[in-house]
């Protein structure tokens, strides 16, 4: 009995000390793996700088000085990783109940758009820029929670492969929008490239005070945050994780899975729109086909490599985004192409992901046995 | 287990000192050149197109004495671009920062011109106003008037008399090419038609293959085009047996058999011009444009392609736009039978950049 107890990982013995215990042990190994993962993947990608004849010292140092060094280079990272975070979010949530969605980019640029159409007549109106963002941010989130809702509702309704049909749905999106910047809703002034009215100074969303950074980076830690808080300690996220662990076995306790397969679809959809409303209030000013900028891929990456933590989201985004910001500058100084920076991030996610298999691998992690394991 | 706790620290402390050492280091090495230019591409700098054509220019000028170029590639038009810039100029030093993607005019370079006042900007597409800020600006040259020479040379080249135009979007630069490529084919070969195919946006590469396909399909035995890198376009022409005009930088390499010639940007010419004057200490134009006239465009040499009567009248074509002979002139039709030529119009006359039409003798549709 106490044998299978503690295959479990819950031992019989559980007072309160034990189980305060067992949790550091917990969050060190998911802690301690990733970080020898990162070093890990830093060496297979000195090798691979050693055979281009550059100085992997060199490329570290310009990694720290480009993504964190400065005052500036931080402030650089951290806009970087703010639509990383609600895209990440895109993926993060709907995995907990099983799905893998991978458009998030689609709501994204539903979303942006959305934003940027109703924005016009309320512009042009002269409404208040606090309620308009509002409003903005609002149909933002709805439409890309619709698009991405309508993933799960083919998943669930229909049996359509959520990955397959959300990665078409992006290409679809991607075209609806250039449908309407190019036809009805481009602004004539702007000849050579079709993009809806712009918002105007007035209009356009501050960066937070004393930073570089806009709004989308607080809107972002928070969302995660709630997440993190919806899923791990309500009923609702209980229901999502026993859906997600065996979707038979949760019909057969009578839980709503269709229903919350649609609910987290429409949350990553919201995440992705959210995102896109940022993008457009904070930065174009307008949508155009410069929505279309790849940030909802990077987030599969990132979510991924957080393992669908919410809140590892953020300090991985943020890596993410420290490794874009220097990747300029390497691009400058060590005279090496972009695609370099796309090598460390390939090796980092098939070395990060290769660690996976080494969870529940190590002694030192797990809860002491009670001695009667032999 | 202190041994190796101290030997932690001293590790610590001897990496510190080294990286502020590289640190400095890495600011001189900027700072001993007399003038930095920082130039940010869309692209990938090889992409036989767009891109490349500046960063030929770029690799020109980093012969140049005084001169340092810090390059950075793939930039999206994004808050990614104005990133970019404010790290050329904040930790590269770099004193004017060129921004090549159309996209990357409005709002960033204008915001990077206000927050930085004494780094001069300037961006390659005719989108500067005496309303934005003095210390950004713009660059271009007519491409069309080398589309019209390579018209020249294809009306001459051509035994169908069928031309083919792979373009990516319906808009004012687009159209002038392929009019100008018209009106260039039509002075030797008054029989000769351009059929269009848009393909809807700047990088498409199967679409373009295909493109390019259907128009040899339909009887062209010479294609151009009008993307952002016409690597596909050139080669699937090849491959087919038709003949070749280029589009942005040279494609001749790609096209051995059926290469005629291609538009080229001479950005060199601007960029020269514009490290000469900081280096002097002379104040920017804010807005640079010219076509041949200015030495601000080129014919790519010419290919086996092309027939010796062609590259006859297109050498003579261009000693004519070197001395402003006009492409469009009075009662010109679109292809919808209006007339919209009302006069004959100077080369850079600004009513023709805001051409939505296509002129009769182009077989296609913007809308």
């Amino acid at each position: 009995m106490a044998e299978i107890a503690n295959q479990l990982g819950t031992p019989l013995a559980g007072t309160r000390m034990n189980d305060l215990s067992i949790r550091v042990r917990r969050s060190a190994e998911y802690i301690a793996i990733p970080l020898f993962a990162l070093a890990v993947s830093a060496v297979l990608f000195s090798f691979f700088l050693l055979a281009l004849g550059k100085s992997p010292a060199d490329f570290f140092q310009l990694v720290i000085r480009g993504g964190f060094g400065t005052a500036f280079s931080l402030q650089n990272t951290l806009q970087r990783s703010a639509p990383l975070i609600l895209t990440a979010l895109a993926v993060a949530v709907p995995a907990r109940i099983g799905l893998v969605i991978i458009g998030g980019e689609g709501a994204l640029v539903m979303g942006g758009f959305a934003a940027a159409a109703l924005a016009i007549p309320m512009v042009v109106g002269h409404w208040p820029p606090l309620l308009t963002w509002l409003i903005m941010a609002i149909a933002a989130a709805l439409v890309g929670g619709i698009w991405i809702g309508i993933v799960g509702y083919l998943r669930h309704a229909r049996g359509v492969n959520e990955t397959i049909s959300s990665l078409l749905m992006t290409y679809i999106g991607i075209a609806i929008m250039n449908f309407f910047v190019e036809g009805a809703l481009r602004d004539l002034t702007n000849p050579n490239k079709p993009s809806t009215m712009p918002l105007g100074d007035d209009y356009m969303l501050g960066k937070m005070p004393g930073t570089d950074v806009h709004w989308g980076l607080a809107v972002g830690i928070i969302l995660a945050i709630l997440l993190q808080i919806l899923l791990a300690r309500t009923t609702f996220g209980f229901a999502v994780r026993v859906a997600g662990g065996n979707a038979r076995a949760a019909l057969a306790q009578g839980l709503p899975v269709g229903k919350l397969i649609v609910i987290c679809c429409m949350i990553a959809g919201a995440c992705a729109g959210l995102a896109g409303f940022f993008e457009v209030a904070a930065i174009q000013g307008r949508a155009n086909a410069s929505l279309v900028a790849g940030y909802g891929f990077t987030g599969i990456l990132v979510a991924f490599l957080a393992r669908h933590n919410p809140i590892a989201i953020i300090p991985v985004a943020i890596m993410f985004g420290g490794i874009v910001a220097s990747g300029g500058l390497i691009q400058r100084r060590m005279d090496l192409p972009d695609a370099t920076v796309l090598v460390l991030q390939g090796l980092t996610f098939v070395v990060l992901l290769t660690s996976e298999t080494l969870y529940g691998r190590f002694k030192i992690f797990q809860p002491p046995t009670t001695g009667d394991r032999t | 287990m202190g041994g190796f706790l101290n030997l932690n620290r001293r590790h610590f402390l001897q990496g510190t000192a080294a990286a502020a050492i590289a640190g400095t280091t890495g600011i001189r090495l900027a700072q001993a050149a007399d003038v930095t230019i920082g130039i940010v591409y869309v692209g990938p700098r090889d992409d036989y197109g767009w891109n490349q054509a500046h960063a030929v220019a770029a690799k020109a000028l980093q012969g140049v004495s005084g001169v340092k170029v810090v390059e950075e590639e793939n930039v999206p038009e994004t808050d990614a671009c104005a990133k970019t810039m404010e790290s050329m100029i904040n930790l590269d030093g770099a004193k004017i920062v060129l921004g090549t993607s159309f996209g990357y005019y409005a709002p960033f370079m204008v915001d990077m011109a206000k927050k930085y006042p004494a780094v001069q900007l300037r961006h390659a597409a005719p989108l500067w106003t005496p309303k934005d800020p003095k210390n950004l600006g713009s660059y271009f040259g007519y491409l069309n008037q080398a589309h019209f020479v390579d018209g020249v040379a294809a009306g001459l080249s051509t035994k169908s008399n069928k031309l083919g135009f792979v373009a990516a979007k319906p808009i004012a630069s687009v159209l002038s090419n392929i009019n100008s490529f018209l009106l260039g084919a039509k002075s030797t070969n008054p029989n000769a038609t351009v059929q269009v195919i848009f393909t809807g946006d700047w990088s498409l590469p199967v679409r373009e293959a295909e493109a390019t396909n259907a128009l040899v399909d339909a009887g062209c035995d010479v294609v151009t085009c009008h993307v952002d890198g016409p690597k596909v376009v050139i080669e699937t022409a090849e491959k087919r047996g038709a003949k070749t005009c280029g589009h942005n930088a040279s494609q001749a390499p790609l096209a051995p058999k059926g290469f005629i010639t291609g538009a080229e940007y001479k950005w060199i010419t601007i960029y020269k011009s514009y490290a000469e004057d900081l280096a002097g200490g002379k104040a920017l134009p804010n807005m640079v444009s010219g076509g041949y006239e200015a030495d601000m465009v080129a014919n790519s040499p010419f290919g086996a392609g092309c027939t010796p009567e062609g590259k006859k009248a297109a050498e003579a074509a261009i000693a004519g736009l070197k001395a402003k002979k006009p492409i469009y002139t009075a009662g010109l039709k679109d292809n919808k039978g209006k007339v919209v030529m009302d006069k004959t119009y100077d080369n850079l006359d600004p009513y023709l950049d805001k051409m939505d039409y296509l002129l009769e003798g182009v077989v296609g549709s913007i809308t």
